[in-house]
């Protein structure tokens, strides 16, 4: 094992190659990802290395091949689906929320579903509309998904890894806003286990700051913009959406006594109503104020640069719903 | 453009002919579900079946004509009228009287119920209770078999309803543009739930549809076992050899509703009764016994057996114990 610095792109590229090496049952459906290498080329390579027969271009038709993952992955195979748009999540949603999610449990247990679906999410790239959700409440509420999202190249490496080893449906979040970022990778990293929950990036006393994929940067940002007005915030990647496991939020929360969600959803129906919840259901008496949430209008992101920035929770809208909280 | 075949009538000229040992065989197995089915009716109506379930009296020529034809590595993917795939597949029922009963002993231990009945050891691999839901299944288990090599095949099963949504069009494009072994049987029984094709669908023939996919397509006689066996067993032979998928159109009736509340009074007494003189069974029988394969009393001794084992099965399926609520269920949702 040797770290290695790259882009969460080559992270990603990086894990599927090491585990379609590692196991023949590995394949990837997607579109465009043979030839072209997928649009965001997270499947660089990979055709020239494993062949057409476990690099599959597909239709363009999500309910087909994200529901023949569920056949291939009953019979023997471990399927990897890549989402070329979380937004068209929404396309295959039956297969995934009816079969997928369901059809362990419906069998009595009795059968496995190794299947890992790779989304690529988020805004901030003039995608207008219906190319710029990151679609994590539409799963939430699906018993029998996990559902993890990566927020820098380790992660992306480690989780996915992670992912295409696990027995049972993951839903990968990406986020294309985070393609290009830079940082260490422990390449060739063997001893992988899924992540159970969130992870502590920053350490600080005086408020607790939550964020998952392109918003924990924004986070981390904002904890720069912070300590520079003497406030000294802890910054958490929430890591892993389902099962939710706040409790490490809530053994900061008891020693920040402040909490801030950011999410990058519309307010209604997402999982920072969830960690508040749950955050004031186990650490209510440590709180000494309410929690905050930073999130998406409630109306869908518009196309123009200027206005989509300004819907976006940006550090300094952060570090000021922190700072609030305080005054 | 693959021409539209007509199915061969003698089953003598497929490539696994059926002996008169093969034909008893058929019969028991569609006399098995009907009893089956006919027992579901009766324990129903004791308060034993709960919520909903979806009877295939009627079709039992399709699932045991279809599933004769297939070897014991192949995979089937069915629907929520789907006693009679797991039937023919050889699925207990015991275990799966136990299973609509919601006890303990069911094949899915309770959990799953009538529409979920699964066994994936005889490569029943899953019964959809969201219409053309399995028919993606069927296409990843059919890249499945083309990718072990083995010469194995996946067939769906659905109905003419599912013809109309999105999964069933994906699921034949990808099929025919990957040449995978996949037979898409479709159960025609001329009702989407409670209306008729007419209403919902241009046109009543529905291979038509397998064309536009270029895809090799065939119709036959739902009622007549020998004819869905040998149009099976053709289009089975040419999966394993690479031929491609096949879209195999069996024109069948519903004898009952669509589901347990549905007295089905939107039909026509008179098409009713047309085809309830088509009844697959009594078809058979009347073609065994003119063979000379079956004799009268022989053929009413088998139905009076699979009656007797279908109530001793409801019987004992009904003395199992309910599931404890206090079992690992993380465990059967997660591996």
């Amino acid at each position: 094992m040797a770290t290695q610095e790259m882009t969460y792109r080559e992270a990603i590229v990086l894990a599927l190659q090491e585990e379609m090496r590692r196991d023949p049952t590995t394949l990837i459906m997607g579109e465009d990802i043979g030839e072209s290498e997928g649009p965001f080329k997270t499947c660089q390579g990979l055709l020239e290395e494993f062949g057409a027969a476990r690099v599959r271009d597909t239709p363009i038709a999500e309910t087909g091949f994200v529901g023949a993952s569920l056949g291939l992955s009953l019979t023997g195979y471990r399927p990897i689906a890549e989402i070329m748009f979380a937004d068209f999540l929404g396309v295959a949603f039956d297969q995934i929320v009816n079969g997928i999610a369901k059809h362990r449990f419906m069998s009595g247990g009795k059968v496995k579903t190794p299947i890992v679906i790779r989304a690529i999410g988020g805004a901030g790239l003039r995608f207008a509309a219906q190319h710029s959700q990151t679609a994590e409440s539409w799963m939430l509420s699906v018993p029998g998904l996990k559902i993890i999202c990566p927020s820098n190249p380790e992660q992306a490496y480690l989780m996915l890894k992670a992912a295409i080893r696990d027995d049972n449906p993951v839903l990968v979040l990406e986020h294309k806003a985070l393609m290009s970022m830079k940082g260490p990778v422990p390449v060739g990293t063997e001893d992988i286990a899924m992540p159970t929950g969130p992870n502590i990036l920053r350490q600080g006393s005086d408020v607790t700051i939550v964020g998952s994929l392109a918003m924990v940067g924004r986070s981390l940002g904002a904890a720069e913009l912070l300590k520079d007005e003497g406030i000294e915030a802890e910054v958490i990647d929430i890591q892993v959406l389902r099962p939710m496991n706040v409790e490490l939020i809530a053994d900061s929360v008891r020693r920040t006594n402040n909490l801030v969600v950011v999410e990058e959803q519309a307010p209604t129906g997402g999982w920072s109503s969830d960690v508040v919840a749950d955050v004031v259901s186990q650490a209510f008496d440590y709180l000494d104020s309410p929690p905050a949430r930073v999130t998406l209008p409630d109306h869908p992101l518009p196309y123009s640069p200027g206005l989509e920035d300004a819907m976006l929770p940006s550090p300094e809208k952060i570090a000021a719903t922190a700072k609030a909280l305080l005054e | 453009m693959a021409p539209r075949k007509k199915a061969s009538r003698d089953s003598n000229q497929v490539p696994n002919p059926l002996t008169d040992e093969d034909r008893v065989e058929l019969f028991r197995s569609m006399v098995g579900i009907r009893e089956f089915e006919e027992q579901v009716q009766r324990s129903y109506l004791e308060g034993l079946v709960h919520g909903t379930t979806h009877l295939c009296n009627g079709h039992e020529a399709v699932s045991s004509g279809v599933i004769k034809a297939l070897r014991p590595d192949d995979y089937i993917s069915y629907t929520y009228r789907g006693h009679g795939h797991c039937l023919a597949r050889g699925m207990d029922m015991e275990a799966a009287f136990a299973e609509l009963f919601g006890r303990e002993d069911g094949v899915c231990g309770g959990v799953g119920g009538s529409m979920h009945l699964t066994d994936i050891d005889k490569g029943l691999i899953g019964a959809f209770g969201i219409v053309g839901g399995g028919l993606p299944v069927a296409v990843g288990a059919g890249l499945s078999a083309q990718l072990a090599g083995k010469e194995q095949i996946s067939v769906g099963f659905f109905g003419d309803g599912a013809a109309n949504i999105g999964a069933f069009h994906e699921s034949l494009n990808i099929a025919q543009v990957w040449n995978l072994p996949v037979l898409f049987v479709c159960e025609n029984n001329l009702y989407g739930e409670f209306t008729r094709i007419n209403h919902t669908t241009p046109y009543e023939d529905l291979v038509i549809r397998a064309r536009g996919y270029a895809m090799e397509a065939v119709q036959v006689d739902g009622n007549n076992v020998e004819e869905v066996y040998a149009a099976a067993s053709v289009a089975a032979m040419r999966a394993r050899g690479g031929g491609g998928p096949t879209f195999i159109e069996a024109k069948t009736y519903r004898h009952r509703g669509h589901s347990r509340t549905d007295p089905a009074k939107y039909r026509d007494p008179a098409e009713v009764e047309a085809w309830m003189k088509r009844d697959p069974i009594d078809l058979y029988r009347k073609e065994l016994e003119a063979r000379g394969v079956l004799d009268d009393a022989g053929a009413d001794a088998i139905i009076e057996e699979l009656r007797a084992a279908a109530k001793e099965a409801a019987d004992r399926a009904a003395a199992s114990e309910w599931p404890s609520a206090d079992q690992d269920f993380m465990a059967k949702t997660f591996a």
